[in-house]
């Protein structure tokens, strides 16, 4: 009898069990098949672009080994929009970790108007993109740039002595070299906000009695700093660094609407080149080919990020 | 002396954020000046370009509503935002909800594979979106949008979205299933309630990530008046090559403002999910 109703209520548990099992399956199936969908068959769709001679006018798949690969890698615009894309990355997420971390500390402490500024330092990264990059078009603009007009003020551009040249215009845009720093200056400011807060998530998670502990036993802040902040954020930072690489590295936004790769493909990276040669030029086997050059690199900064993200929850 | 040190730094640590705000607003300021300046004004090289040397000026504001496509991108956005709001609640919820519940081992491996997808970059994407857009015949239709933000938005909400869920303590439900509730109605009659705050969250990133995307929109829609704002205003206040800076600035001012107000109050939100909730 009592063997009966375990036996019953196991069956009951297990029924419900069953259904648990069951439900969850069917609460998870809409977003697996979504994203099996939209990015899954497209990934593999770019793989089989990548490996045929398809164009817009003609888009059937004839698969012809990796002959675009070989072609791209011959192509010298492409060599440069590679070194461009490293350059343009590392440079402005070194910056913007440097920074990030001078900010973080400061928004630590308490201050009138706190809201305020926070408002105004995440506005580059809580605006549409795209908007605030036209703004800086418009300030980078080869004859009404303020930024010219102050240079002129104070005597550093447009007399023959200045310190920036004789000429009445930095041309930001329009000079190989100086383009590429305007642009990096752009994608700095757009990443600083994100990697500010990340820090600061970072920063605020650190025990206040280890560094009290510390000052007690008379180490001075730069030792505090060296010994305890550096190490205990290190993972937060690197996370930081990390998603500020992808969101650079795979962007176009910033370069298309500043100089569209140019002058002359000199701020041409990865991305956009992959716009210019598979959408508007149609081709879009090449197209698919310079894009998946990105790949390997979001591979690796993906297993460091889940590294990472490991490494603060064991501690 | 002491508080003369302090005074001094105080004032360093003011400065520092001066100089901070000052880099990450100017541009905007730059739109507002550009936005009620009158053409003479803003095409004088000599004139102090960050002062009103003549009177401002409402023309750039009629041009902009009157006699360009802005208050059709802005409609475009708003309709594309709220379907993406959509899809991505009834797809991400539910995702999430299980995975946080029923996640032992797979789950959270499961999970994890979720929001790496969310790695997977439009760039290299938009190619073969584009072809599966143009074989729907969705090509120049806010559909193709309506259809694809979801692709960035369902893996890091469902992540997000996990977070929250966790939080909420078991007992609860099962309170609730022993006064009579089913699973389901476990679900939908407390657990949602208590997790609205996280749901409010993923409304706002699903918006204003939609707002924000440049790529898809940039690839897909190219009539003038299916555009959303954030490639309707760098592309097509434009005549010919020559910028219409008032209208172009107003129109980028208008449309960032208010949705960088919302999203600076759920920002600290939206980093606790890339921090993967290593930090508590």
């Amino acid at each position: 009898m009592s063997g009966n109703a375990a036996s019953a209520s196991a069956g009951e548990y297990g029924g419900i069990a069953d259904r648990e099992g069951a439900l969850a399956k069917l609460l998870i199936a809409p977003a697996v098949v979504y994203i099996a969908a939209m990015i899954g068959a497209p990934l593999v769709l770019a793989i089989l672009y990548s490996l045929s001679n398809a164009t817009t006018g003609d888009p059937g798949l004839r698969l012809v080994g990796l002959r675009n690969y070989r072609e791209a890698l011959s192509d010298p615009v492409f060599r440069l929009a590679l070194r461009n894309t490293f350059v343009f990355t590392i440079v402005s997420q070194t910056i913007v970790v440097v920074l990030s971390r001078i900010l973080a500390t400061a928004l630590l402490k308490n201050f009138r108007g706190k809201w305020l500024v926070r408002f105004l330092i995440l506005l580059p990264w809580t605006a549409p993109i795209s908007l605030g990059t036209i703004g800086w078009l418009w300030m980078y603009d080869s004859i009404f740039s303020p930024i010219d007009w102050v240079f002129r003020y104070v005597g550093l551009l447009g007399t023959k002595n200045a310190l920036f040249g004789f000429q009445t215009n930095m041309y930001w845009l329009g000079i190989p070299g100086l383009s590429m720093a305007s642009v990096i200056m752009v994608q700095a400011w757009r990443i600083l906000p994100l990697a500010t807060v990340i820090q600061l998530a970072g920063l605020s998670s650190i025990p206040k009695d280890l560094l009290e502990a510390a000052e007690v036993d008379g180490a001075t802040p730069w030792r505090r700093t060296l010994m305890i902040t550096i190490p205990l954020t290190l993972p937060i930072t690197s996370i930081a660094f990390l998603f500020g690489v992808v969101f650079t590295f795979t962007d176009l936004v910033v370069v298309y609407v500043l100089t569209r790769g140019g002058p002359v493909h000199t701020t041409q990276v990865l991305s956009s080149w992959t716009f210019f040669k598979g959408i508007e030029a149609g081709d879009l086997a090449q197209g698919a080919a310079i894009s998946l050059f990105m790949f390997p690199v979001l591979a690796v900064v993906a297993i460091f990020i889940l590294r990472m993200a490991r490494r603060t929850e064991v501690v | 002396m002491k508080s003369l040190g302090k005074i001094a730094r105080r004032g360093g640590l003011y400065t520092l954020l001066g100089g901070f705000a000052f880099f990450g607003a100017f541009p905007f300021y730059w739109m507002v000046i550009a936005t009620f300046k009158r053409d003479h004004d803003l095409f004088s090289p000599l004139n102090n370009p960050f002062l009103f040397n003549e009177p401002p000026t409402l023309d750039h504001l009629r041009l902009l509503f009157f006699e360009t496509h802005f208050t059709g991108y802005l409609w475009n956005t708003l309709l594309v935002g709220f379907a993406v709001v959509v899809i991505t609640l009834a797809t991400a919820v539910p995702a999430a909800y299980a995975l946080a519940r029923w996640a032992r081992g797979w789950g959270e491996t499961l999970g994890i594979g979720i929001f790496l997808t969310y790695l997977v970059p439009p760039t290299i994407l938009f190619i073969p979106l584009s072809r599966f857009a143009s074989f729907f015949g969705l090509q120049e239709s806010l559909w193709s949008l309506i259809l694809v933000y979801p692709t960035f938005t369902i893996p890091f909400c469902t992540w997000l979205l996990m977070g929250f869920f966790k939080t909420i303590p078991k007992d609860i439900e099962e309170q609730a299933m022993i006064d009579g509730l089913s699973r389901f109605g476990a679900m939908t009659r407390v657990v949602l309630p208590l997790g609205i705050s996280g749901i409010l969250t993923v409304v706002v990133f699903a918006f204003t990530l939609s707002m924000h995307e440049f790529i898809y929109a940039l690839t897909f829609i190219s009539v003038s008046a299916k555009k959303t704002v954030s490639i309707g205003v760098p592309t097509e206040l434009v005549r010919g090559d020559v910028f219409q800076w008032g209208p172009l600035m107003a129109g980028a001012l208008i449309a960032s403002i208010p949705v960088a107000v919302v999203y600076t109050f759920f920002l600290d939100r939206f980093v606790a999910g890339f921090t993967m909730g290593a930090v508590k």
